[in-house]
Formats: C-alpha cells, structure tokens, sequence
C-alpha cells in the first residue's frame, strides 16, 4: 500500500464531511427556527473540523509542497471522492434532515470501525469525531420521528424527501478497488459489512416516525469515482470562488 | 496513555493566566485543553494543546495567546495541537466548573444525568441563577458546538448548559 492508497482513501471519506459541511453552513442564518439554524450550523463546524484533520495529515503524505487549503480548495471536481447523496441541494427542511440522517447513522458506523484501524491518525480522528457525530445522529433521527409523526403536511415532505434521496443510499457501501486496497492491510474499513445493520437501524426509525420504506431496487452511484451530479459544480465553484480569486487565503 | 495532564511547574502560572477566549472566566488549565508543558533547552517551552471539538475556532487564538504570554516571560513557544487521547470533560477542573456556574453557565453533569437531560428524560439540571432543578431542554446545541440550552421553569431564565463529552 503506498501514500497514494492512503491520500485516495483519506478523500473518500473526508470529502464527505467536507461537501456536506458546506452543505448545511448554507443554512447559516436561514434556518427555519433560531434552534436549529444554530444547530446545522454547529455541526457544519464538526464536520468542517474533522476534514481539516484529515487534509492536515493528506498534506503530510503528499509528496508535493501542498497544504489542507490546496487539498480542500483547488482540487478539481472529478479529483472529489464525497458520495453523492452529501452533494444533495437542501430542497427544503425535510430535505436537510433526511440527508443528514441518512449520513449520520452510516457516518456514526464508519468511525466506529476506522477508531480499530492500524493507522494511528485514523484512530485519532475517528476518536475524537465519534463524539461529535453522536450528537448529529440524535439530532437529526429526533426531527426525522417529528417531521414523519408531525402534521399532515410534515409527513408529506418527510416521505418525498425518503423516496427521493433513497436512491443514493446503497453508494455509501460501494468499495472502489483503492477502498478493498487499503482496508485489507487494515488501515481502512470494509463498509460492506456494514450495509445489513445500516438498513435494519433505518428501517426501525422510520417505523417509529410513521414512514414508508421506499421498494426501489434501482440505487445511483458515482461520487466515489469522481463521477458526480449537477449539483457538485455548482457548490464547488461557491466554496473554491474566494481561494481561486485571491490565490494563498487561509481558512 | 495517560490522561493527566503534564505541565511543568514554571510554566503552570503563565498558562493558567490565559482565558478561553469564547468562555473568558474559564483558564485553558481549568478547561484541560493543556495536556502537557515542557521547557527544553535554550529557554524553549512545548506546550501540547487538544481541541474541545473538532471545529472549535478557538483553538488558533488559544494557540496564539500561549505563544504571546510565553514570550512575554522570556521563553521561546511551541505550540503542537494533538488530538489523541480526545478532550473530555473530565479534565474540567473543580475550579473551572465553579467559575462557569459563576459566570451563568451550568457546568457538565456525569454522564448518565447528562442522558436524561439531554433527551428530555428528567429535570436534573440545576439553574444556575436559582438553583431549581425545573429546568427544560430547548434545544441540544447553543451558542457554540459545546453546549445546550436550557430553560428554567421557575426563574423563566434561559441558559447555557456546558455538554458532558465523554
Ligand atoms: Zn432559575
């Protein structure tokens, strides 16, 4: 396994904090309800927190002269491994809550994993998320039981915002051929393994919160290889306007 | 790996009057963000930080205060943020604890108590303006990713609960 393996595995999963960071920071001072912008807000900051831990220690294997800010700023869309359902435009509140849940409960088992890798900054980093991510995933499974149990109306946009982002759930499992590399020699975390308890802990919430699972076999995947929707040029091109425009800023 | 925290005793006074910059009655001793102090050769003095949370945008200005206060007292600073083993807030001091009741905060409870308020389970928060425990949940994040607000039945105050992290 070579410090590319580790660079290219390191993208696949902290890219996914750092688009969805990105993501619900856009709900800063739009929020529906002071509580919860503060809310999205504070975990925009988690999630941005971890990926600088990440891209810290990315600039430390590359073998070019690069920092966390040329890692998470001057990359090119397809060089972005985040999977597509973080990429997901925040339609409205339903939207915003059912994404995050879905990321949250895959996010949660990730890290629980990755805190048993060989490699010791994997270790730390899963760690010291861990906490954090917890108080995500509670946050967002509650409004997810209160939007699906709420009025008639919350119900509605909760079930449309599950039968649309349903689809991209089944990529959060998806190994590339780089994922089965660096989780054989131990230092990554074979996420198939995971898929059987993902559903079953989905599946129980969402009965709790009086929502249908949706009986799509049909999933959509690309994000992992690169290969993204419409919707990543356009965040991209927010988040990398001010470090293009006046190359060398620090965040 | 040890979770006491290493702080050489000539540095312990300098460090100990740096604030947090968010909470400022609170002194980066008593919050545990120090894990270690060490002075080196030639007037050089390591200091290893770790970060309450992930994103705390403290952390760079706690990391440049150091470095002020360290230098004002002849040392040459070095600052290294590590993030293992992970801040928790049993490294809160007695003394912290107190001052952030004090200042209207009320400090992190053991973690079982911390549960049943968190998930609206039972009223054990006690305000820190009247001490009543008829104290409710608002929301589970407040004014920075460390903490949760609450509400005092009795005095109708609102007010920050430092979270217990673990
Ligand atoms: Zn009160």
């Amino acid at each position: 396994m070579t410090n590319e393996n580790l660079i290219q595995y390191i993208y696949g999963i902290a890219d996914n904090s750092l688009i969805l960071g990105q993501r619900i920071s856009e709900l800063c001072g739009h929020g529906p309800t002071l509580e919860t912008d503060i809310a999205m807000t504070n975990m925009a900051l988690d999630l941005l927190g971890q990926t600088r831990s990440y891209y810290q220690y990315v600039a430390e294997l590359s073998p070019k002269d690069i920092t966390e800010d040329d890692v998470a700023f001057l990359r090119t869309e397809r060089e972005y491994k985040n999977v597509l359902l973080v990429e997901q435009p925040n339609t409205d509140f339903a939207y915003v809550i059912v994404r995050q849940y879905f990321f949250d409960v895959f996010h949660f088992m990730l890290l629980k994993e990755l805190e048993n890798s060989k490699n010791v900054n994997f270790q730390a980093i899963a760690k010291k998320s861990l906490k954090e991510v917890s108080y995500h995933k509670r946050f967002s499974g509650d409004w997810l039981k209160r939007l699906g149990d709420g009025t008639e109306e919350s119900k509605q946009k909760a079930q449309q915002a599950i039968d649309d982002l349903w689809v991209y759930t089944d990529e959060l499992f998806h190994m590339t051929d780089n994922d089965k590399a660096v989780s054989k020699a131990g230092y990554g975390v074979d996420t198939t393994n995971l898929k059987d308890s993902y559903y079953a802990a989905i599946t129980s919430l969402l009965k709790e919160a009086t929502l249908d699972i949706p009986d799509t076999k049909y999933f959509q995947k690309g994000g992992k290889n690169g290969i993204h929707t419409e919707h990543m040029g356009f965040i991209l091109s927010d988040m990398q306007y001010m470090q293009r425009t006046y190359p060398g800023m620090k965040w | 790996m040890t979770q006491e925290a290493d702080i050489a005793t000539e540095l312990y006074t300098i460090l100990k009057s740096v604030p947090d910059p968010e909470i400022p009655v609170l002194s980066i001793i008593d919050l545990g963000v120090v894990r270690s102090a060490t002075v080196l050769p030639n007037q050089v003095a390591k200091v290893e930080i770790t970060p309450t949370y992930s994103g705390c945008p403290a952390m760079d200005v706690i990391g440049d205060d150091i470095k002020t206060e360290l230098a004002k007292h002849g040392y040459k600073p070095e600052v290294k943020l590590i993030l293992s083993p992970a801040w928790t807030t049993d490294w809160m001091t007695d003394e912290g604890k107190k001052a952030l009741k004090d200042y209207g905060i009320a400090p992190p409870m053991d973690a079982t108590s911390d549960k049943d308020a968190l998930l609206g389970n039972k009223r054990v928060i006690p305000c820190p303006q009247c001490e009543s425990k008829n104290t409710r949940l608002v929301s589970q994040f407040a004014s920075t990713a460390c903490k949760a607000m609450f509400k005092c039945e009795d005095c109708e105050e609102t007010f920050d609960y430092f979270k217990c992290l673990i």
